[in-house]
Parts: structure tokens; C-alpha cells; sequence
């Protein structure tokens, strides 16, 4: 029923595909996990105006749509005169989309710190940005590490929206196989297959390293 | 930008049926894939041989792939295998497979989280295996599931917005419809549609906040 010859004959597409998928998914990562620290520690910090624009950021992208989100980027900042190629706008519209859920794990991974940790640092002569590199970072990563993981298997799945938007990805190179192809079916049984080789041990992973640190206290 | 042009009576009127079309779709989805999720968790958490050990494979299958690629086997590869369905229900079919799989690991450990001791106790005392089930594991359980239910409710109304790839008439394919009338009009329709989202989920999530509260 499927017909390998379509993925040897296609080898070098779907490759491409995955290059792109992989790319994009690693490019969103770093960036929301830059973006998704900094919203965490405004989020947190002492300063009421700086708590309430990082909790309507995480708010907003928490509750649109990643397509939507993509489409700000891809069709929205034309509009307004600034013009990205699908790659590069599907990439930002999953960075951003992404950091809000990243922000929001770091945040409780911070919060999960006791706050006596905080106030002896500071008393001990810490400043406030010390006490935070320090003291609280470095225990609040053990928390952090498995839901962050566990984002990264969902960037590369949601990496797929770039496939809507003509963004090269392995979505996008099994439309191009399947128009040529018609046999929906094996086309998109391989595409899965590449998913699964991309996916699984990040599930893997995310389950093993919330084991080990659940056990590790 | 041209909000007046943007918002005309024609396009709110056109965008709100769109909305419709999601809030119709993500309602179903939502009915029969928690229907089947609690199916599927809790046969996972009676650890029947064989029959757990497949659905778990299923499960892990479903959870590791991206929905659209569902959404796509879904409209054009049953056809192919002889199940022609319309857009609409393709939609509502690969939404539930997707979500379903979600929510039964959400039942599974939610199941999964109440103490051994207390089952163990319940059992000692008498109860039989359902009444144990039924007193015990799904008040505790359930009550823990709520918070994690509900934000998989959140992502599948956001995922209804990936069937614009199968034109079925919700509001982003509505919305990609509307935005072809000129590019002065796309931040704002854009805008319009995000603020219909939010205001659901946000409000979604308000009451799944206050439901825990009171709970605890």
C-alpha cells in the first residue's frame, strides 16, 4: 500500500524538508528561550509596569492562535512595509509565539525557589541581579529543564505551520511531492516517519530528565 | 491601515460567521475528544494486557506528530483508502485523533497521581475495584485533571485556525478571504481575529483559574 519508491526517488526533498524543519525549530528555540527569560524575570521583578507588560505579552500569545501569530508576521508587516521571506516570518511567528509558554515555565521554575533563598542572598550583600545569577537561577534550572524540553518537541511539530506558508519545511516539501506524486498516503506517511525520527527522542528525553530530577530533589 | 474599509458591516458579518464555523468546530472536536481521551486514559490506567500496551503506541504515535499533518491525511489521504469525508467533519475527525491522544495521557496520570496508600486502603476496607474507582480515584483524579483539561481545550480552539489549509468557512479562512481586498486592510482584520480568540480562551481560562481556587 505505500509505495517506498516515492521516498527514494524524493530522497533529496524531503532532506530539505528536514534541513528547514530543523533549522526553523532550533533558530525559535534559542530566540524564545532568550525572549521567554527576560518576559519570566519581568514578570517578576519589582516593578508594576514591567509585571504588567510581561503578564499581557504571555496573556496575548498564549491565547491566539500560532497561525495567527504567523500571519502578523508573514502578511501583517508587509502590510505595514516590511517585507520577510516565508522562512524567515514563519520562523519569528513560532520564536515569539513560543517564548510566552517558555517564559511562563521559566517563571514557575523561578517561583518554585524558595523565597528565603532570595532574601538571604540580598541580606548577605547580594545585589537584586547577583541574588537572581547566582542564587535562584541555578536551582530554578533543574525545574525549568523538562517543560522547556517538552516545548521543544511541540516547536518541531509546530514548525509544520511553516508548510501553510510556503516556508520550506518538511510540510511545505510534502505538498510539493504529494502535487506530484498523488499518492497521498505514502507521500505523507514518509513526511510522518521524518517527524517521528525528530520527535521521539525529544519525548524520550523530556520524560527521562523529569525522572531523573524528580528523583534528584 | 484602514480600519474603517477593514471593519465594513460586510466583512464584521462575514468574519463573524467565520467564528461561528470555529466555535461549531472546536465545540464537537472538544465533545468527542474528551468522550474518547477518558476512554482511552482510563483503559491505560486499568493496565489491561495488550489492549493498554496498543493504545499506549497509538497514543505516543498521535502525540509526536503535528496536527496539520492530521488535518492533511485526514481531507485527502481517507479518500484514497475509500472514507470520503466533507471538510468539515475531516476536520472535526483529525482535531479529535489529535486532541484525544492529549487528553488521555492527562487522564492516565491524572489517574496515575492519586496515591497508591489510598487505593490500597479503599481496597482493604471492602470496596471492590469499581467502587474504589468511583469514590475514591476519580473525585481525587479529576479534580487534578481540570486545570490541564481546560488549557487542552485552549489549544483546540487555536487549532481549529489549521484547517484554513482545507477551506472549510472558519474564521481564518474567512479572515485570508477578507484580507484579499488590499493590503491596508490585513493588520486590522488580523487584529479583529485575534481579539475574538483571546476574548474565548482568556475567558476560558479566568474560569478554569476560579474553578481551581475554589477547589483547593
Amino acid at each position: 500500500m505505500i509505495d517506498i519508491s516515492i521516498l527514494t526517488e524524493h530522497l533529496d526533498l524531503y532532506l530539505e524538508g528536514v534541513r528547514h524543519t530543523v533549522l526553523a525549530s532550533l533558530l525559535a528555540l534559542a530566540g524564545s528561550f532568550a525572549i521567554g527569560t527576560v518576559i519570566a524575570v519581568m514578570r517578576i521583578a519589582p516593578f508594576r509596569a514591567l509585571n504588567a507588560a510581561g503578564t499581557v505579552y504571555v496573556e496575548f500569545f498564549r491565547n491566539v492562535p500560532l497561525l495567527l501569530v504567523v500571519y502578523l508576521f508573514y502578511l501583517g508587516l508587509p502590510a505595514l512595509g516590511l517585507v520577510l521571506n516565508e522562512f524567515v516570518s514563519g520562523t519569528l511567528g513560532l520564536m515569539v509565539y513560543t517564548s510566552s509558554y517558555i517564559a511562563e515555565a521559566i517563571r514557575a521554575g523561578i517561583l518554585s525557589v524558595s523565597r528565603g533563598q532570595m532574601e538571604a542572598a540580598r541580606s548577605s550583600g547580594l545585589t537584586y541581579n547577583q541574588a537572581m545569577r547566582y542564587v535562584v537561577l541555578p536551582q530554578a534550572v533543574k525545574i525549568v529543564v523538562p517543560p522547556v524540553t517538552n516545548q521543544f518537541l511541540n516547536l518541531v511539530k509546530n514548525s509544520s505551520i511553516l508548510g501553510v506558508i510556503a516556508g520550506l519545511d518538511l510540510m511545505y516539501f510534502g505538498d510539493l511531492i504529494n502535487s506530484e506524486t498523488y499518492d497521498t498516503i505514502s507521500t505523507y506517511a514518509f513526511v510522518a516517519l521524518f517527524y517521528l525520527v525528530l520527535t521521539i527522542p525529544l519525548s524520550f528525553a523530556s520524560r527521562m530528565l523529569e525522572r531523573r530530577l524528580a528523583r534528584s530533589g | 491601515m484602514d480600519f474603517g474599509a477593514a471593519y465594513s458591516a460586510d466583512n464584521l458579518a462575514f468574519l463573524l460567521e467565520g467564528f461561528g464555523v470555529t466555535l461549531r468546530l472546536a465545540f464537537l472536536a472538544i465533545v468527542f475528544s474528551f468522550l474518547a481521551g477518558c476512554l482511552i486514559g482510563a483503559l491505560r490506567y486499568a493496565r489491561i494486557p495488550v489492549l493498554s500496551a496498543l493504545l499506549g503506541a497509538a497514543v505516543e504515535l498521535v502525540r509526536n506528530l503535528p496536527l496539520l499533518l492530521l488535518i492533511f491525511f485526514a481531507r485527502f489521504g481517507l479518500p484514497e483508502l475509500g472514507i470520503a469525508l466533507p471538510p468539515f467533519w475531516a476536520a472535526i475527525t483529525a482535531l479529535t485523533v489529535f486532541e484525544a491522544a492529549m487528553i488521555a495521557e492527562i487522564v492516565r496520570s491524572g489517574l496515575g497521581s492519586v496515591e497508591k496508600g489510598l487505593t490500597e486502603a479503599a481496597r482493604a476496607s471492602g470496596l471492590s475495584y469499581m467502587q474504589t474507582l468511583r469514590h475514591i480515584v476519580l473525585p481525587i483524579g479529576l479534580r487534578r485533571m481540570v486545570p490541564p483539561i481546560v488549557s487542552q481545550f485552549i489549544s483546540l480552539l487555536k487549532d481549529t485556525s489549521l484547517t484554513v489549509m482545507i477551506s472549510l468557512g472558519e474564521m481564518m479562512h474567512h479572515a485570508n478571504i477578507i484580507m484579499g481586498q488590499g493590503p491596508k486592510i490585513v493588520f486590522p482584520i488580523l487584529i479583529l481575529a485575534a481579539g475574538l480568540y483571546f476574548a474565548v480562551n482568556y475567558g476560558l481560562s479566568l474560569a478554569a483559574r476560579r474553578l481551581e481556587a475554589r477547589q483547593t
